[in-house]
């Protein structure tokens, strides 16, 4: 067990006040554990009485190295790691570091496999945004809607379980497609979800939207223009409600996005509201491209045919010699990646998702690393929380959603 | 799609201010000299409109030792949807201009470079730990940082490891 240790004055001088030094400001640490933070979030506040003067936040509880263990890993065994990263966005995590792999030794994804990713990273978004929402209200005492919307959540994780048997930490995205084949009563699940969804984003509405108390506690509170919002490099629903509609689903498609209609919210204010607004309007756009989707799901193979990266349906292994070598390099040793490096972004419910992924020549990335929205989001906290007071940095903290395993990775 | 945009800036700044570009799966790079970043970052902003530094990361090529690191910055823009990749090799013990005049977002990037694999930024405010522990010795993503992990006790070396861990105090 680690010893006590004693914090000088020195080491943090730099980065309080004057005031603080002097004593007349009070420094308070809103610890690692805390049910407002989100996850395990420490903020050094230095406080004159209930308003916030500044609000350093010390991060790292939750660095489990994945960058560094991923580099030890071949490449289809990293993918597990993947997932553990933004833990409410599991899919999403996999589908960036899948096109990144495919995108770094060339290979192709059959249509139906895109369309079935889009489907499950939309309904992975529905399932993130319900999390924020519940938990946002929830730091603002608005209990019930918590509630709520963790019994919808539900709905969603008993399709993630159903077609990859796990409801969170699935690795159903590999390189090439998908792991396998969805059950056929996957399509019936997701539809009668959209079916009744609707109906509960109304209720969430009609619970929050003209709330006399939630509005008073979020219009005008954590403000940010659209220029500093980009000088801070947020990205996502922090930088659309404040203007800019970039949206990388829009911008940058991937994964067949341009074939689908939607809308990319935005609001002009660039408070904790007009967060909540835009969060709120993306509920409705991410149904209507699951909607589509499977409308136009086309049938045919769920992974590539590339025996180079792909390993072999098990049927033929029997059958073929070919067959068999493949799956025993693939197993034994992975495949080889070109000594190039790429980088892939997308459209994380919290902002850009990046991986830069760099091979060796080996089966081992030599590199990869991800650029997270909760950790490039969360670096504006202390600017936007300037002058206002404690209860509104928990608004704040919620409106800015950051996932912890995220930021600290 | 290929990015026009990105392929006339990545010209531009070789013009500017030398390096040689690259190019792979569509996406230009630029391999600049480190004293250079700083103008560089400061032409992007304001000539050629990237508005934000989509990431910031480093990479080891421990054993090699001149450059040992190679910075990679990825600036993104908005009004013309383009991206470029800056490369900048770094020898060990080199110290680079921080760009947090520039793009604020740098910040905690190069904190966490500083952290991770020991590369000093000049001219940051606040270079300290950020993912480590504050009082952490060494810089773990660097190729020669051991990965750490624990030996799996089975029944032929269960008592030299149990010798090995802590005991609760009594």
């Amino acid at each position: 067990m680690a010893s006590l240790q004693e914090v000088t004055v020195d080491e943090i001088r730099h980065l309080v006040s004057q005031r603080a030094i002097e004593g007349e400001t009070m420094l308070l640490n809103m610890g690692p554990q805390h049910p407002s933070t989100h996850g395990v979030l420490r903020l050094l506040l230095e406080l004159d009485g209930e308003q916030i003067v500044s609000c350093i936040p010390d991060i790292g509880f939750l660095h489990t190295g994945i960058e560094k263990n991923m580099e030890a890993k071949t490449y289809i065994k990293a993918a597990v790691m993947t997932d553990r990263l933004d833990y409410l966005n599991t899919m999403g995590n996999n589908l960036v570091y899948c096109l990144a792999i495919e995108k770094l030794v060339g290979l192709d994804v059959p249509p139906r496999a895109q369309v079935i990713r889009v489907i499950m990273v939309e309904l992975q978004r529905i399932a993130s945004h319900l999390v924020w929402l519940g938990t946002h209200a929830l730091d603002l005492a608005a209990m019930s809607v918590f509630l709520y919307c963790f019994r919808e959540r539900e709905m969603i994780l008993d399709i993630i379980e159903m077609i990859s048997g796990q409801r969170m930490m699935a690795t159903y995205f590999r390189p090439g497609g998908l792991w396998r084949e969805v059950p056929p009563e996957w399509e019936d699940h997701v539809r009668g979800f959209l079916k009744i969804f609707p109906d509960r984003v109304k209720q969430y509405e009609n619970l929050l939207t003209d709330n006399p108390i939630f509005r008073d506690r979020t219009i005008g509170i954590g403000k940010i223009s659209e220029a500093d919002a980009f000088r801070w490099g947020l990205t996502g629903p922090m930088l659309r409600a404040s203007g800019p509609p970039l949206d990388l689903r829009k911008s940058r498609p991937y994964s067949g996005y341009e074939q689908y209609d939607f809308d990319v919210p935005t609001h002009t204010d660039g408070d904790v509201y007009a967060r909540y607004l835009v969060r709120m309007q993306e509920f409705h756009e991410s149904m209507k491209i699951v909607r589509q989707a499977l409308d136009k799901l086309p049938s045919g193979p769920i992974i590539s045919n590339d025996r180079k990266y792909v390993p072999p349906p098990r049927s033929e292994l029997g059958v073929s010699m070919e067959a068999l070598i493949h799956h025993f390099k693939l197993w034994t040793e992975g495949f080889p990646a070109p000594k190039e490096s790429v980088y892939v972004p997308v459209e994380s419910p919290r902002g850009e998702l990046g991986v830069f992924l760099e091979g060796d020549g080996g089966p081992k990335p030599y590199r990869c690393y991800w650029r997270t929205p909760s950790f490039v989001n969360l670096e504006c906290l202390e600017y936007i929380s300037k002058g206002h007071m404690v209860a509104d940095l928990v608004a704040i903290i919620g409106s800015i959603d950051i996932v912890l395993g995220d930021t600290d990775r | 799609m290929t990015d026009e945009h990105a392929h006339q800036t990545i010209e531009a700044l070789q013009g500017a201010f030398g390096g040689e570009t690259g190019e792979y799966a569509g996406d230009p790079r630029l391999v600049l000299p480190a004293d250079q970043i700083l103008a560089a970052a400061a032409a992007l902003r304001n000539q050629h409109g990237f508005e934000y530094l989509s990431g910031l990361t480093a990479v080891d090529y421990w054993p090699a030792q001149d450059p040992r690191f190679h910075l990679v910055y990825h600036f993104s823009s908005y009004r013309h949807n383009s991206r470029v990749e800056i490369r900048v090799p770094i020898a060990e013990d080199v110290e680079v201009v921080s760009i947090t005049p520039e793009y604020w977002s740098a910040n905690w990037q190069e904190r966490e470079l500083f952290d991770l694999f020991g590369i000093r930024f000049t001219g940051h405010p606040d270079l300290r730990r950020i993912l480590m522990p504050h009082d952490w010795e060494g810089h773990p993503l660097r190729k020669d940082y051991p990965l750490g992990y624990e030996e799996v006790q089975f029944t032929f070396n269960r008592e030299e490891i149990a010798a090995r861990k802590p005991r609760p105090s009594e």
